[in-house]
């Protein structure tokens, strides 16, 4: 990367594996179970979730220095409240199928703790440009995990990716379903999702010991 | 020189390289290990894991083969039945033929390869990348699950779920004696989520219906409680020592309550299973029965509720129908899984029975809850434990406390 020093772009890098949001921090998690039952709907919330923090990572990091410290938390709130409604009025009139699905999960991404958990510990803190990079890359950490996660359950689950039957028909019984095979109707509950989340945290933690927890 | 002599120095060779688990495994399965302990005071005893299981298995072998005539039965009788001539039982004309068994045995058999087969291959995969001796674990599992699913079940089903209750259910916490959940359970459980049309309904209980289903020769056979929980209670013609001695429609392994009352005997008679879960879970069970019909009897329910037919259900016979017994028996009594203090086994036992039987009545998609009550039970036997624990070293700390007090009364006086 030329334009990025090697510490601007570990900004972006770390969050999407040594330091993901979800597999790492362990955060986000209930959207993540929520709503990646569809791998649409995963990406949908991947990309407005980018946009959100990228964005008020910027206004954040502007504002920092005349934010009052003691009211600091409204303000994060009114930021990614505003931001928020912008995405969802965006849904709303550009892919209003997609918001019914998404439904509740788009206004709680205000609630989405690794959104505040940016603010307070990195744009409050830091110049707009490397708030930019790390909300860039934090949502890109969390969106990756989200992506891997929809991938999944929708080809398990439904048999389809993105709505296409990838896998053949279940009533005609073309392709694999010709040989008996059956969708898994585990993998469009919630639970199943945690132990999908639960498998990316194993494999990670086994590929890099370092990542292991002290006891 | 003898091939158990030939195994002891193949050992030797092989010790420190990779496929050294996979032969000890092995090793161990056919002769006693050559090594001994050569220092310190041990108490020798006979029994080791593998004995454990392997008790265990025998007291599940006759469930096993009734199972298999059972199977067959069911089969012809529903064929019959749908050709208009149904059969009433008799147990050595038209119940214990090699017709029933060989129809079973090919139908249960496979169950039981695929569960082996696959539930081993796991556990060696683990055994050679985490570098320790295989663990005897699966092979109760092993043996439980073909018993617990529907006798069509489709293989692959069962090998995917096997893997994951193996994997997910015991390998993540650890390996065997790690494990939270009971690994076959998990894989029922995985089963009864992941594929909900190939384990209830009046389809999947008797071989080959489901092929048939839509045809002509359409055959079928409800269980009893499915057909209580559609409010049909009155069209089953099972009699109550039918349902006793096994000859209904079910799980493989499941219907023969007097079987595995006998399996549970020899088991509390080994002292491998705990006769606490088993006695609390029985009075868990009958309570929450006599609950639901004393509702029933004061008329706080009518006969138009979709409950209804599980709670007027006569609560002793809950007991004798259904997977209860065998859940009781076999699964709330695994050792690891379970409470291992002898007062939280009462507790823990109790609300098996108290909880199975409520999941039975309100579950609306599947009038069965045993293996949901001890799923959910197993992840509180170590809460349970824990605050028996405490009580009773509260209960230690007072009485010295008291003690104290009163040895300085007297020194006082």
């Amino acid at each position: 990367m030329g334009i990025l020093s090697k510490k601007d772009a570990a900004l972006i890098l770390d969050p999407l594996a040594d330091n993901n949001p979800i597999t790492i921090q362990v955060l986000g998690i209930c959207s993540a179970l929520a709503i990646t039952a569809e791998l649409e709907a995963s990406i949908v919330m991947a990309v407005s979730v980018l946009f959100v923090m990228g964005m008020g990572n910027v206004v954040i990091s502007l504002m920092r220095n005349i934010i009052p410290s003691k009211i600091r938390i409204i303000v994060q709130l009114v930021v990614v409240a505003t931001l928020v409604i912008v995405v969802d009025q965006v849904l709303k009139a550009f892919a209003y199928e997609l918001s019914k699905t998404l439904s509740v999960f788009v206004g709680l991404i205000i609630t989405n703790c690794i959104i505040m958990g940016r603010f307070e510990a990195f744009a409050l803190a830091n110049g707009p440009k490397r708030s930019f990079l790390d909300g860039i890359g934090n949502a890109a950490g969390y969106g990756f995990i989200l992506v891997v996660i929809g991938f999944f359950r929708e080809l398990l689950g439904s048999g389809t990716l993105l709505g296409i039957k990838v896998l053949g028909d279940p009533i005609e019984k073309t392709g694999l379903y010709a040989f008996g095979y059956e969708n898994n109707g585990f993998m469009l509950l919630s639970p199943m999702a945690l132990i999908v989340v639960g498998i990316i945290i194993w494999v990670q933690r086994s590929r890099n010991p370092a990542l292991i927890e002290e006891n | 020189m003898s091939f158990k002599n030939k195994l002891h120095e193949i050992k030797e060779q092989l010790k420190g390289k990779k496929v050294a688990p996979a032969f000890n495994a092995l090793h161990t399965f056919l002769y006693t290990p050559n090594e001994t302990t050569h220092s310190g005071g041990h108490v020798r005893v006979a029994d080791d894991l593998k004995r454990t299981m392997n008790t265990v298995i025998t007291a599940l072998i006759p469930v096993l083969i009734f199972g298999m005539f059972n199977a067959g039965y069911q089969h012809y009788s529903a064929v019959d039945a749908a050709n208009g001539t149904p059969r009433t039982l008799d147990i050595l004309g038209n119940f214990l033929t090699f017709d029933n068994f060989w129809m079973g045995a090919l139908t249960v058999l496979p169950l039981v390869v695929v569960s082996y087969g696959v539930g081993l291959a796991v556990e060696f995969v683990f055994a050679v990348i985490k570098g320790h001796e295989v663990e005897e674990g699966y092979l109760v599992t092993g043996m439980l699950v073909p018993l617990i699913v529907p006798v069509d079940t489709p293989l692959w089903m069962l090998a995917v779920a096997v893997v994951f209750g193996v994997v997910i259910g015991k390998e993540v916490f650890g390996g065997t004696g790690m494990n939270i959940l009971n690994p076959a359970l998990t894989i029922r459980a995985f089963l009864f989520f992941a594929y909900p049309t190939w384990m209830s309904g009046d389809k999947v209980w008797v071989h080959e219906a489901v092929e048939r289903a839509g045809t002509v020769d359409a055959i079928s056979g409800e269980t009893i409680l499915g057909y209580l929980a559609q409010g049909r209670g009155s069209e089953y013609s099972y009699s109550i020592s039918e349902m006793f001695f096994g000859f209904i429609p079910g799980s493989v392994g499941e219907t023969s309550t007097f079987l595995i009352l006998l399996g549970g005997l020899f088991l509390v008679f080994t002292k491998i299973a705990s006769w606490r879960i088993m006695l609390s879970a029985i009075l868990g069970a009958l309570t929450m029965g006599l609950i639901f019909n004393g509702v029933v009897d004061a008329g706080w329910i009518t006969e138009s509720s979709k409950f209804y037919g599980l709670m007027s259900f006569a609560f002793w016979q809950h007991l004798i129908v259904g997977g209860l017994a065998f859940g009781i028996v076999y699964m709330a009594t695994d050792p690891v899984t379970g409470s291992q203090t002898n007062k939280g086994k009462w507790y823990y036992g109790f609300f098996i029975g108290f909880i199975s039987v409520l999941i039975r009545v309100f579950n609306p998609a599947y009038p069965e809850g045993v293996f949901l009550a001890i799923l959910l039970m197993n992840v509180f036997a170590p809460t349970i434990d824990h605050y028996v624990v405490q009580g009773n070293i509260k209960k230690r700390l007072k009485r010295a406390k008291n003690g104290v007090l009163k040895t300085l009364n007297v020194e006082t006086v």
